[in-house]
């Protein structure tokens, strides 16, 4: 389970002055759903996911994840949530196993539970073919998988995905796709960050719209339709957009 | 801090830094073969071209001595040079190394030396050319025999004993052991290069654990894990300072090495040095104690050039911010090699204290007052940079610059 209350974060610019990257975000995401956030580039939904997975603080405002509190236990937090991005890369110099290892490891895994639990993964991604080539020898592909099962080695409760699909190819990104869903059959809390329609057409059970750190709309798919009297998940958010969109662009 | 996990970061940089080629040569092949090619390779040809310089028999030129057959027999005969005709232009066959040097013997030398009068030979020579310098040598220690040999006549003439000339002889007498002999030409040196080994040898490291993740993506990838941030700079702090001291240890053994062969080959008797008071004793005990006062330094720059290192995007960028940082630290290092003397004051200067003691340590010598304020200000030193590194890692300003 997720919840934001009031997430808030301001980051200091030499040039532009205070930028609210994330304003005064609250939403929840519950155990076996998926919450799609839609964003524009720079709209905030890289740092509204950094925040969750503790990687910065929020300036104000705080999001309860797993029950523990970004702000006063990160570690906790960090500890129940599997974060992947396509800036999350692998360690070039380790192969797929030793990567996967690491992380266990980190999670306070023992070696026996680590063991079982790399050989699982391993074998249910179809990775043994590769777990000892070093990461830096990998297609992007496999470099994907290795990352996913570097997520799920310690079984979190909650996974965020930033932009899991960047930038990859239709085969890569369908298995970063079935990947989610299987999340959620798990009964995880999932939430991932996207401006790519079609997956949160496909995926997302709830829908959050972020602009200019705004969360500007939120409902499921079905909702939202009714809500703008349109059928197209594009025109919804060209709607909720646009306006806030224009002053960001004059600013 | 959590001790499991420093020892899991520290394991999985370990593991990582002997698979980066680069790594292994900065940090081991460089200090395992820099010394003896430097000392041993340069020591070994210096000395195999000054052994063919001093083979060969120098050609020199006579101005005058017509009236003088005396010193001409004596310079023909003595086979340490080799008279060629003189001509007008000596002066440019000196110049142009055609000859090595050129004795000139003012008219009436012959008379002046006979009659007991002061008389002067000139050697014209190229000064700072070794070949001439050895041609003046092999020249003036023949014209001193043929002197010699003239005194003693004249005494003998007069009844009078050798010592009524030389009355007294002055002689040297080292009283001090080989060791600190040893030590005090080379005491500084060592200092010096333990000092900058320790800094290049945590510099490669500590810019590919900090901006070199930052650019592969990686950092983003561990700061999601649950590792608390001081365990992670911590894990990494003690790869780091790992190969500052590993380098700095090769360094010292592989020049230890280089200055035991090249003392045995006697190689410095060709400079002109006693090889065997120039050897270099280093007891395991003062090795032991060079390395105790090392470490804070060491601490010191692994957790400096980490702090650095973190404020930049990629590794080119760290690279521009810690290459001044070389010269901050190579000015005190060389002042060490300078004649200055520890005091208390200087025990405080950063660097420098430990570059002065470690040449006390290498002659024996142990200033317990100093080598506790060194240790300690520069523990001191080494805890602050540690404390700014684990600072700097908090900052999310540092970490995802931009």
């Amino acid at each position: 389970m997720i919840e934001t209350r009031g997430l808030t974060k301001t980051f200091k610019d030499k040039k532009r002055g205070e930028i609210r990257a994330v304003d005064n975000v609250s939403f929840v995401c519950k155990p076996g759903e998926i919450y799609g956030l839609l964003g524009a580039n720079g709209a905030g939904k890289t740092t509204t996911l950094r925040l969750l997975a503790t990687i910065l603080e929020p300036t104000d405002g705080t999001a309860i994840v797993c029950g523990y509190d970004v702000v006063e236990a990160p570690e906790k937090v960090r500890a129940n949530v599997g974060f992947l991005s396509t800036a999350t890369a692998l360690y070039p110099r380790l192969t797929s196993q030793e990567m996967v290892e690491y992380f266990g490891r980190l999670n306070g895994l023992d070696e026996a539970t680590l063991k079982k639990r790399v050989d699982d993964i391993f074998t249910r991604l179809d990775m043994n073919s590769f777990r000892d080539r070093r990461c830096d020898k990998l297609s992007t592909g496999m470099k994907q998988k290795t990352s996913i099962a570097r997520t799920l080695v310690h079984d979190p409760p909650v996974m965020i995905f930033d932009e899991p699909t960047l930038g990859l190819d239709i085969m890569t990104a369908r298995t970063i796709v079935g990947f989610i869903r299987e999340c959620r059959q798990r009964g995880k809390t999932v939430i991932f960050s996207t401006h790519v329609m079609s997956e949160v057409e496909k995926l997302c059970d709830i829908i959050g719209i972020i602009q200019s750190g705004k969360l500007l709309a939120e409902g499921s798919l079905a909702a939202l339709r009714s809500r703008y009297s349109e059928n197209d998940l594009e025109e919804i958010f060209v709607k909720v957009v646009a306006p806030h969109y224009a002053g960001q662009e004059a600013n | 801090m959590n001790l499991r996990n420093i020892g899991i970061v520290y394991r999985k940089e370990l593991r990582e830094a002997l698979r980066d080629r680069r790594t292994l040569i900065s940090s081991l092949l460089v200090p395992l073969l820099l010394f003896p090619l430097l000392t041993a390779g340069i020591g070994a040809a210096f000395s195999a071209l000054i052994g063919k310089a001093k083979e060969e028999v120098p050609a020199v030129m006579i101005l005058g001595g017509d009236d003088s057959p005396g010193i001409l027999a004596e310079l023909r005969g003595s086979g340490k040079i080799k008279i060629v005709p003189t001509t007008q232009n000596w002066k440019d066959a000196v110049i142009n190394k055609e000859i090595r040097a050129a004795i000139e013997i003012p008219a009436g030398f012959q008379d002046d030396v006979a009659h007991e009068k002061s008389a002067t030979l000139l050697i014209h020579n190229y000064e700072g050319d070794v070949k001439s310098s050895i041609a003046t040598g092999n020249i003036q220690k023949g014209l001193e025999k043929y002197r010699d040999r003239i005194v003693h006549d004249n005494l003998a003439a007069k009844n009078l004993p050798e010592t009524a000339f030389k009355p007294f002889e002055i002689k040297e007498h080292n009283v001090a052991p080989p060791e600190k002999v040893g030590g005090a030409a080379f005491g500084g040196v060592i200092g010096y290069m333990v000092i900058l080994l320790c800094l290049t040898g945590s510099m490669y490291p500590a810019m590919d654990l900090t901006a070199g993740e930052k650019e592969r993506g990686t950092m983003e990838t561990i700061l999601s894990s649950p590792i608390a941030r001081v365990d992670l700079v911590f894990g990494k702090f003690f790869l780091v300072l790992t190969t500052a001291l590993v380098t700095a240890a090769l360094s010292v053994t592989s020049m230890g090495v280089s200055f035991a062969v090249l003392g045995h080959l006697h190689a410095f008797d060709t400079a002109g040095a006693d090889a065997a008071q120039l050897q270099l004793h280093i007891g395991i005990y003062t090795v032991l104690s060079i390395f105790i006062m090392v470490l804070p330094v060491a601490v010191l720059f692994s957790a400096g050039v980490m702090t650095v290192s973190l404020f930049a995007k990629s590794y080119k960028e760290a690279q521009s911010y810690v290459s001044p940082l070389m010269f901050i630290v190579i000015i005190p290092a060389v002042a060490a090699m300078l004649p200055i003397d520890l005091t208390a004051k200087l025990a405080l200067v950063p660097i420098l204290n430990a570059s002065l003691l470690c040449k006390e340590l290498v002659t024996g010598t142990y200033h317990w007052n100093f080598i506790a304020i060194i240790f300690f200000s520069t523990c001191v030193y080494a805890a602050a940079a540690l404390f700014l590194a684990v600072k700097m890692f908090q900052r999310e300003d540092v970490l995802f610059r931009s």
